[in-house]
């Protein structure tokens, strides 16, 4: 389990988050939804260790996330960014090698098995026919997808021990640069991922569709404190889109899908 | 795309892949030490006076009788190892300051570095030395002094206000920081006799006339401490490559990676810079040649550029020494005639 224990954070004098108590059980899919400026992506750096708490913790099963070896920590933990942009020219295929960083010893060099699993990752993101070209030369799309399969490689092992450990994948709008049929694909991808490898996964967005479709549980932040939390079914309402957002919402269950689906009608 | 054999050992289709690629990496980096060991041998060899190769291993000639092997041995060769240390060595600064700042225009002169060992330079040919430094040229000893000092101010600038490593604070002080200490060396040259003035400008063009090895046993010390860091970490600055957040999450100490990048970059900077005067753009113009001829990998492109720097420099010298001889032109203008045009010429050719 992934959680936070009373996690405040402030950037110098300004308060971003307070008090915020979030569990991400192990196989869980967590939405993180709230405006501009509520401290979705400063909670997500706090999910992810790279910020330490103004006060309160982090915690991944038993282990406080700022007191970890980050080498440790990444084979259990991996970060999609909004956006990665390189200041030099990888292949995708170095790209993906590159979240074998934590399995590898100092002057160790990537062997076949470390090959085999950027190649399982690239096929489980449905990238393979990218491998080799550069990472600069991809659309926005494929260059997301290439930047998930680099963090799912952080998380095999080359023997198939300690694999009852949580796993967490967090990103960061993983939808924001992506039309409609990347989208699904991401959220399926997703899905499966959490299916098949127990990954227990976050996203932080602004969709609210895409977050119902794809999470078990939301949590709600406005103005970083949390407004509701629990399973998508019961934060979803009118109300507390209304409280979050200050905006009228029709939420309704969509008759195909079965997923809640919100149309916005108007701002009060 | 290759298709997948299932009915295949389970290794054998990936297995060929990984170690080719590390191969390949053994050959490159082959290629361009013999390309280094290769412009160190020759360069001796060129000159005005000429001589020959077999003369110079001729046993049955005794050494004080043998002008050849004088001329190679004492005359030329330390100058020749003094261009590669120092091509080499401002080369491979080069790489490490461009991947830690993320930025492909760093060169090892943009933190401060050799300002600052220029001014210690300026310093010593304008009003002496208030100290012996036993036997040691007292103008590369200044420089050197002078180098750690800017990278003393640098350091604590860049990490005085919040934990961490700033890289844009890094980058701001050191721009800062050249254009105080170059406002100081023209204030120092105002002051200086015509002579001295003279003296400290053709410093600051570079010159690798070294004269014996003793101040190439000085450099190797700091550069060894420096090497030997930078073989610690180019598959960190691989990482560093996505950004400082992306690498931490892949496992990356990205403070302590940081820290040993700028001082084994700047300490290289500074043996270099005392040895040979700050000579331009090898620092620039190797690391992104290397990078267009074999890729992004930093561990092929550091030793590639190191080796690549190492016979660029001592190639330019050569063509210092013989140019125009016997008058002798400064080797930092040599390196910047030659590598402009053809890093421009590369550049129209890729993008």
């Amino acid at each position: 389990m992934l959680r936070a224990d009373a996690v405040t954070y402030s950037y110098g004098s300004q308060l971003v988050l307070q008090e915020v108590d979030i569990r991400i059980r192990t196989g869980g899919i967590v939405g993180i939804l709230g405006p501009n400026g509520s401290g979705k992506t400063t909670l997500l750096k706090l999910l992810a260790g790279l910020l330490t708490p103004s006060a309160g913790r982090v915690m991944l099963d038993d282990l406080d996330l700022i007191q970890s070896d980050r080498r440790s920590l990444a084979r259990r933990l991996a970060v999609v960014p909004q956006e990665t942009e390189l200041a030099f020219d990888y292949t995708v295929l170095e790209i993906v090698l590159m979240g074998r960083y934590p399995h590898l010893r100092p002057f160790e060099l990537e062997g076949p098995a470390d090959l085999e699993i950027a190649r399982r990752m690239l096929a489980a993101t449905d990238t393979t026919h990218l491998e080799q070209r550069t990472y600069r030369t991809l659309s926005g799309g494929e260059k997301q997808r290439v930047v998930i399969a680099s963090a799912l490689a952080q998380f095999e092992t080359k023997t198939n021990s300690d694999t009852a450990a949580t796993r967490v994948l967090l990103l960061d709008e993983p939808t924001s640069s992506l039309d409609l049929s990347f989208q699904l694909a991401t959220s399926a991808l997703l899905t499966e991922l959490n299916k098949t490898k127990l990954t227990s996964i976050v996203v932080c967005t602004h969709d609210l569709n895409f977050a119902a479709g794809l999470c078990s549980d939301l949590v709600l932040l406005r103005d970083g404190v949390v407004v509701a939390a629990g399973s998508t079914d019961d934060v979803l309402t009118q109300e507390s889109i209304s409280i979050v957002y200050g905006v009228i919402a029709d939420v309704h269950r969509h008759t195909t899908t079965r997923h809640l689906t919100v149309v916005p009608l108007a701002r009060h | 795309m290759t298709t997948v054999d299932t009915t295949s050992p389970q290794e054998f289709d990936h297995v060929a892949p990984a170690r080719q690629e590390f191969r390949r990496h053994r050959r490159l980096k082959f290629a361009f030490a013999t390309l280094a060991l290769v412009a160190c041998a020759t360069a001796p060899l060129i000159g005005p006076t000429a001589i020959s190769l077999s003369r110079v291993f001729d046993s049955d000639i005794p050494f004080t009788h043998n002008i050849d092997a004088q001329i190679f041995f004492i005359a030329r060769l330390p100058r020749a190892v003094a261009g590669a240390l120092v091509g080499g060595a401002l080369a491979a600064a080069g790489v490490v300051l461009q991947a830690l700042l993320r930025n492909p225009l760093a060169t090892p002169f943009t933190l401060g570095v050799s300002a600052g060992s220029s001014l210690g330079a300026m310093l010593v040919i304008t009003f002496g030395l208030p100290f012996s430094t036993s036997g040691l040229p007292a103008v590369p000893v200044a420089s050197f002094v002078g180098a750690l000092g800017a990278l003393a101010i640098v350091y604590a600038l860049a990490t005085m206000r919040r934990q961490g490593l700033s890289t844009l604070v890094l980058l701001l002080a050191g721009v800062t920081l050249n254009s105080l200490f170059s406002a100081i060396i023209l204030f120092v040259q105002f002051l200086a006799e015509p002579a001295q003035a003279l003296q400290s400008v053709r410093w600051v063009m570079g010159n690798l006339d070294v004269g014996t090895y003793r101040p190439i046993l000085w450099a190797i010390p700091p550069l060894a401490v420096a090497f030997t860091i930078f073989a610690r970490l180019p598959r960190a600055l691989n990482l560093l490559t996505l950004g400082p957040e992306s690498a931490a999450t892949r496992g990356v100490n990205v403070l302590t990676t940081q820290r040993l990048a700028f001082l084994s970059a700047s300490l290289a900077t500074g043996a270099a810079v005392a040895l040979g005067g700050p000579i331009g753009f090898i620092g620039i113009i190797i690391p992104h040649l290397v990078r267009l001829l074999v890729g992004a990998d930093h561990r092929l492109v550091l030793p590639a550029s190191t080796y690549l720097g190492a016979a660029f420099l001592v190639g330019c010298d050569v063509g210092a020494r013989t140019l125009l001889s016997p008058m002798e032109l400064p080797v930092g203008v040599i390196t910047a005639l030659l590598g402009g045009p053809f890093f421009l010429w590369l550049l129209i050719r890729h993008r």
